[in-house]
């Protein structure tokens, strides 16, 4: 197939199965993929492993582009939850808002959210990139392992509760702050860790807005002391 | 003149190892965590006996008649169901809680006998996907080492809810144990004391779980089986949901099941007996139309064949064994004798999993400590193992006149107590008494 005619896949017309089947296919002949009438349906382009470019057209509903390797997706409407779950690489863009659970326990690639993020926004996260042009919910980066969430707006109750070593940028206020989170110093290597992701998002907001937050450590280890804390 | 000496007399109530617990509670300021199942006396499948073939009922020969021992898990979706030669299977146990070696052992030893292993809580390892035949790959609350491609190289998938040893409990693996291996597997830095996630982070409730799995059947293919694995509680119910949500085999883990490192309290408290979770699963599997179309896999303190044969009895497609495979792999061997007393233990009650001090080799990640323990010889002991409980079951089906395992059922049963009768909804033995259901008579 000609690389600049995308392949048209219709949900309106074929299964769930079908067009994730086709996206699947070792012999899938085309780099880049729209697919139509979404409608709301769940697990649309999961499991993606070559790099291809998907473009779903319209919202979506649970896990969208869920565990996602290599693809770049782009889903030009509002997502439901989990979307880009445990995604290992490539990248996931929301032109809309998303639902709870953005991003949970992904391990690699970048997620943007154009608008805002619902509660648990990068629960469990591994080690992807997120960055969410709006604002998120209640416990979200709660347990966050690796990687870095950035908020442009404002971040809900008990941020990155439970954190490891994941780094959140928070551009507006916080509600709260979960257990063992804490803001931290910005140094050099911040700022321009977080101008390089802001970019890849396309905003390029003064950094110095920020804050960064990540976690304080105290609860690596079991200690009767800190009882209170959990 | 005769002296009355006073007996010491120990408190029933505030007996020794109650005793030691207030004042190991009162030095240290922490509760106390550990491996092993539930210690404490239970109702149990002792507590059931078979009666065998007589006058009504037609025995096998024992060494002529075949009685089947294989079975077909998760026919009702998937591409491709596993096929096992026996129904023991291997219960999830986490590279991190044991050895490389040790998951190497258990792949070897159920390969050899054509059966399952799992993994756990800390992703798949290379050396267990080479040497287990058929493996199901755990999908857990903290998705630790979740990749995409292990799934698609998994035979089936198994989401885990609950443990019966930590019904509503997350996973612990002390910071002994978090090696550089470990840590990177888990994406944790080395060496911190992981508290596991005890709820899945993005999807809450059996109408998410109903979407959950029909997104993993998409990821994969509908090409293989998808278990939901649930710690003994409100069973019925459980089951129930499981199956609504689409599961196509569901594994319910008593009270009884083995951990790798769970507070003692919970243990000890949290859940119902195996036993008492077999019938609900069926009922709620006969309810729905389903018993034997989605499996039931059963855990928590499967010893015997006759342990086996009894949780088939009930209902039981297979069951899954975790502590029982340890054992047979070297746990608790009294050649270690020495060093479990060194440890402030003995052989047969060491359960310290979760301190990675293993005399034996299997729950540690000790470098020296694991390199104790050879896998092809533990490999080749779990074998062996698996075939006795395999054919234990078979001697007592023959003797009931079954021509194949699944075949046992509960009316081969009788219970020799009262809350036995009860739990496991057979009668008593020497009367057609079932407590507690209707129109029971003598
Ligand atoms: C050392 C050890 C580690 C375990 N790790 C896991 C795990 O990672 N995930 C899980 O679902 N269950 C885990 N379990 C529980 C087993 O899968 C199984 O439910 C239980 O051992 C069955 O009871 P049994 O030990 O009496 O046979 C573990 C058990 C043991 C003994």
């Amino acid at each position: 197939m000609d690389a600049l005619t995308p392949l048209e896949l219709d949900l309106s017309t074929s299964t769930l199965r079908e067009v994730n089947a086709t996206l699947h296919a070792p012999d899938l002949d085309a780099d880049t993929v729209v697919v139509r009438h979404p409608a709301g349906k769940h697990s649309v382009a999961v499991g993606l492993t070559k790099p291809i470019s998907v473009t779903i057209d319209g919202h979506v509903g649970y896990y969208a582009a869920g565990m996602n390797q290599a693809a770049d997706v782009v889903i030009n409407g509002n997502a439901g939850v989990g979307v880009a779950e445990n995604m290992m690489s490539g990248s996931v863009w929301v032109k809309g808002s998303a639902s709870q659970s953005a991003g949970a326990t992904a391990h690699g690639g970048l997620l943007v959210i154009e608008g805002d993020a619902a509660a648990r926004c990068g629960i469990s996260m591994k080690g992807v990139d997120i960055v969410v042009g709006g604002s998120i919910g209640h416990m979200s980066a709660f347990m966050a392992q690796a990687g870095t969430l950035v908020v442009r707006g404002d971040a809900g109750d008990a941020l990155g509760d439970s954190i490891y070593e994941a780094r959140l940028y928070v551009r507006g206020t916080v509600a709260s702050l979960g257990a063992d989170c804490v803001a931290k110093e910005m140094g050099p290597e911040h700022h321009e860790q977080l101008a390089a992701l802001l970019k890849a998002a396309g905003h390029d907001d003064d950094t110095h807005e920020y804050t960064r937050y990540g976690s304080s450590r105290t609860l690596y280890h079991f200690h009767v002391d800190n009882a209170s804390a959990y | 003149m005769t002296r009355h000496i006073t007996q010491p007399r120990e408190s029933a109530t505030f007996n020794r190892s109650v005793i030691a617990e207030i004042q190991r509670a009162a030095e240290t300021g922490i509760y106390d965590i550990r491996g092993w199942g539930a210690k404490r006396s239970l109702p149990h499948f002792d507590d059931l006996l078979f009666l065998g073939a007589s006058m009504s009922r037609y025995p096998l020969e024992g060494y002529r008649e075949r009685c089947g021992t294989d079975i077909v898990l998760g026919d009702r979706n998937a591409k491709y169901p596993l096929h096992l030669d026996t129904p023991v299977t291997i219960a999830g146990m986490s590279f991190g809680a044991l050895s490389g070696r040790a998951k190497e052992a258990l792949g070897r030893g159920a390969s050899e006998v054509g059966t399952s292993t799992t993994t756990g809580d800390g992703g798949m390892t290379p050396e267990e996907r080479g040497q287990s035949k058929n493996l199901v790959y755990q999908y857990l609350p903290s998705r630790y080492g979740m990749n995409p491609d292990d799934l698609r190289k998994a035979d089936a998938i198994e989401i885990v809810l609950g443990q019966g040893a930590k019904p509503g409990g997350g996973g612990m693996l002390l910071g002994q144990k978090i090696t550089e291996r470990v840590a990177g597997m888990r994406t944790l830095p080395q060496g911190v004391d992981q508290r596991s996630a005890s709820r899945h982070p993005d999807w809450t409730g059996p109408d998410d779980l109903t979407i959950k799995i029909a997104e993993l059947r998409e990821i994969t293919d509908w090409e293989k089986p998808i278990y939901v694995k649930v710690g003994a509680t409100r069973t019925y119910y459980d089951v129930k949901l499981a199956v609504h949500a689409g599961a196509d085999v569901v594994v319910v883990d008593g009270m009884q099941g083995g951990t790798a490192a769970t507070q003692e309290v919970f243990i000890e408290h949290v859940g119902i007996p195996t036993l008492a979770a077999i019938p609900q699963a069926v009922q709620a599997l006969q309810e729905l139309g389903v018993h034997r179309k989605v499996q039931l896999i059963v855990s928590g303190g499967i010893r015997t064949g006759a342990d086996v044969a009894k949780a088939m009895a009930l209902g039981a497609d297979a069951v899954a064994i975790g502590t029982a495979a340890l054992i047979a792999l070297g746990d608790n061997d009294p050649r270690w004798q020495e060093e479990y007393e060194a440890l402030g233990t003995t052989a047969g009650a060491y359960d310290d999993f979760q301190a990675g001090r293993d005399p034996a080799g299997i729950t540690t990640q000790d470098p020296e400590l694991q390199l104790r323990f050879d896998p092809v010889e533990g490999g080749r002991r779990l074998a062996n193992y698996l075939r006795v409980l395999t054919m234990e079951a078979q001697t007592i089906a023959r003797a009931c006149g079954k021509a194949h395992l699944q075949h046992l059922e509960p009316e081969d049963l009788v219970a020799i107590t009262i809350e036995a009768a009860a739990m496991a909804r057979v009668p008593l033995a020497g009367t057609s008494w079932i407590p507690g259901q209707p129109g029971a008579g003598l």
